[in-house]
């Protein structure tokens, strides 16, 4: 296997009395994509989120890059991190344009490499140019997905987190993005942490699958190896309503 | 009629404040290079007899601040002892009851001995006794046969409205009670409305002065003091002991020129002619002969530039208090909205603030910033910081946390999440708060007036002492005006600042 890119040592994580994520370790490797999956309430976004430090564990160990992560340390990881949510979650006071170069811009990056990366990216979801100076109002929810994702990807970061990022699509717009997202795994190599409900959409996607149940990881390993050695009912359950 | 009768209650409960914060006030030098501030209480005769000092004193080549139309004696009478007025006019029996309560009956000596110890002195009386009365329209007083107060306190079914000092004053109300023993309830209301009410025929008697010079206008009668109760009430000029010898002499010139009738005439002057405090003053010196300079008549100013001059101040009071309480709130909000404790505290406290009548807050403050703009402006900047200080939590607590994560999550410094995103999308509903705070000041200050701030609640109290409509309006019209324009000013505002998607309800999902 690859070298490990996040390392989850012994982490716990709970809100009030609920337990969200209970002692949990895992090594998510490097350069592939790996899906987390699980019905809601799993704690497969949290797992995600610390990550990136969004939500700190009260016991454990999160690392990335082989650095544990901590508060003050997490900011200039994060510049090394993209993250897009379900919904989008664009600044809606900000054009497209603002949206996706706004930390660029704030790193001072100079002028024609904003815009040329910007280009890039457009071109890559195959976004209209014109749609630039339009906010995210005024965009579909295709759109403003897409746009999420070149906001993640802006800065060229070495992995990138997506949560839940096509659930609110719908299918038409969904296939056509996963194909763009197929796409772009087929020309470079990133490390990509998918977080899905949906079995099928992490099946096309990623290499590697982690089935989440209750805050513990009931399966690990290749789609192959879980679509034909199903470990419990739940995960079964999961292949039987993914769709597939 | 409750409000006037609320604003009365507001005006005695902040005068029971003065007293027991009296102690932490401390005297000031006078200087004979600086201006003199003369006050006056907020009815017709007080404001007449003011005017007439500081034209004198202007006549003989002092600058002169007015501090008209201040609210209950122990407002003013702090204020002078305090050195925030260097001289206004009283009246001895008042002076005896309510500055030394419970002292019995005061000589004219050991008052002044009273007033010596406290760095007042008072001058000799203009002449007039301005005594206590109980009024009530004539017919009525004849219908029901009484032209005595014995008479009156035998009468079973009748409705008494008082002003709200009259109502608590031991020589007043408390004192009517327990020597003429009257059992009938009484209400307290503004004096000037009090006519009104007695002309209506919604009380039967009323508490007058007998110098009112609209006692005529309403065709009053006055119920002959049987028992000799009243104290007797000559009107005194009270200044500083220090004040420069000069001013002294010139104020001297007014001793004994004024008897009641003279003054019910003077009073009558503007009650009933419609002049104005200044126009009926000049006339009163240049009769009196004391005018030095003959150019110093005075001819009364216009409407507008007065409703100018007001809304200037107004403007001033309401734009400084509004930029501090936004210098104050913002920050505030904006360090304290991640505590749900700090921030839950720090709305309690402004609550609180709010809670407080703003003419007792006003009073609070005399002692401690004294009269004039400045314990006004800082009222209006604690009041004004409750809906500035909740706007920007609301805001900035209410913004989507997926937008909040995200800020966070690509790496954006705590300043920079706060800059590029945080205040952006919280700015609609802080403007709105702004607007709120801009709007409630302008209609508070109407009431800095009382503790001679000015403003346009300057015509409004004046307006109220004389029973004048007109000018009350020349007050509330200005400042709705104002209220509206500002209003408009905030949207016009809002639409520079804030794109269209992006105001309030308007946020897409």
């Amino acid at each position: 296997m690859a070298n490990s890119c996040i390392k989850y040592e012994v982490v716990t994580k709970s809100y009030g009395k609920k337990i969200i994520i209970k002692e949990l370790s895992l090594d998510i490797p490097a350069d592939i994509t790996t899906a987390i999956v699980g019905e809601s309430g799993s704690g497969k976004s949290t797992l995600l989120q610390m990550a990136n430090g969004l939500v700190i564990p009260e016991k454990g160990q999160v690392s990335i890059f082989s650095k544990p992560i901590n508060k003050v340390s997490i900011r200039e990881q994060r510049l090394k991190i993209g993250y897009s949510v379900q919904g989008a979650g664009l600044f809606p006071h900000l054009s497209v344009l603002h949206n996706v170069t706004l930390m660029a811009r704030l790193l001072d990056w100079a002028d024609d490499a904003i815009q040329s990366r910007f280009e890039y990216l457009l071109d890559l979801f195959e976004l209209d140019p014109e749609l630039s100076p339009r906010y995210p109002y005024s965009l579909s929810g295709g759109q403003q997905q897409r746009v999420s994702l070149c906001r993640a990807m802006m800065l060229n970061p070495p992995l990138l987190l997506l949560d839940e990022p096509f659930s609110a699509l719908d299918p038409v717009t969904r296939e056509i993005i996963h194909s763009e997202f197929l796409r772009l795994q087929a020309i470079e190599s990133r490390t990509t942490v998918l977080v899905t409900h949906d079995m099928g959409e992490a099946m096309k996607l990623a290499q590697q699958v982690i089935v989440l149940y209750e805050g513990r990881i009931e399966q690990q390993g290749s789609v192959e190896d879980i679509q034909n050695n199903p470990a419990s009912d739940y995960v079964e359950t999961l292949f039987r309503v993914g769709g597939n | 009629m409750l409000r006037i009768y609320l604003t009365n209650a507001l005006l005695l409960a902040l005068s029971t404040l003065l007293v027991l914060f009296s102690g932490a006030a401390s005297s000031q030098a006078t200087d004979s290079s600086r201006a003199y501030t003369i006050g006056s209480k907020n009815f017709n005769e007080n404001y007449i007899l003011g005017e007439i000092i500081s034209q004198l004193l202007e006549d003989s080549g002092f600058t002169v601040d007015r501090n008209f139309g201040m609210s209950g004696t122990m407002v003013i009478y702090e204020a002078l002892r305090t050195g925030e007025v260097d001289a206004y006019v009283e009246y001895s029996g008042t002076l005896a009851e309510v500055i030394f309560p419970g002292e019995g009956d005061s000589t004219p000596a050991e008052l002044n001995q009273h007033l010596q110890s406290e760095g007042i002195e008072a001058l000799q009386s203009f002449g007039f006794n301005n005594t206590y009365a109980l009024a009530m329209k004539r017919d009525h007083a004849a219908d029901l046969g009484v032209e005595t107060v014995s008479e009156l306190a035998a009468q079973e079914n009748i409705d008494l409205g008082f002003s709200v000092e009259f109502l608590n004053r031991a020589d007043g109300w408390l004192g009517l009670i327990e020597n003429y023993g009257f059992t009938q309830q009484a209400i307290g209301m503004d004096h000037g409305l009090a006519y009104q009410a007695i002309d209506a025929g919604t009380i039967d008697a009323t508490d007058a002065y007998s110098t009112d010079g609209d006692l005529e206008l309403f065709d009053l009668i006055i119920l002959r003091d049987d028992l000799n109760f009243f104290p007797q009430y000559y009107a005194v000029p009270l200044i500083h002991q220090n004040l420069d010898p000069q001013v002294k002499n010139i104020l001297r010139q007014l001793e004994g020129r004024i008897d009641e009738e003279r003054m019910r005439d003077l009073n009558g002057r503007v009650m009933l002619d419609g002049k104005s405090f200044a126009e009926v003053a000049s006339e009163f010196l240049t009769e009196e002969k004391l005018f030095i300079q003959t150019t110093s008549a005075v001819t009364g100013s216009s409407i507008w530039s007065n409703i100018y001059q007001n809304t200037l101040v107004h403007l001033q009071l309401t734009i400084i208090a509004l930029s501090l309480g936004c210098l104050v709130g913002l920050p505030l909000g904006v360090i304290i909205y991640r505590s749900k404790k700090l921030s839950r505290g720090m709305l309690y406290v402004a609550g609180l603030m709010q809670t407080i009548p703003s003419l007792a807050l006003l009073a609070l403050f005399i002692p401690i910033f004294g009269i004039g703009k400045t314990p006004a402006i800082i009222a209006l900047f604690l009041y004004s910081l409750l809906p500035i200080l909740r706007s920007t939590i609301t805001a900035l607590l209410t913004i989507d946390p997926v937008l909040k994560r995200a800020a966070e999550a690509i790496g954006m410094t705590r300043f920079q999440q706060l800059r590029f995103v945080l205040v952006p999308l919280a700015l609609p509903n802080v403007l709105s708060g702004v607007k709120t705070a801009a709007i409630i000041s302008i209609g508070t200050a109407t009431l800095a007036a009382f503790i001679g701030a000015g403003g346009l609640g300057e015509p409004i109290v004046t307006g109220l002492a004389l029973n004048n409509t007109d000018l009350i309006l020349q007050g509330a019209i200005p400042a709705a005006c104002l209220a509206i324009i500002t209003e408009m000013l905030f949207d016009v505002l809002e639409r520079a600042l804030v794109k269209p998607h992006m105001l309030v309800g308007q946020l897409p999902s």
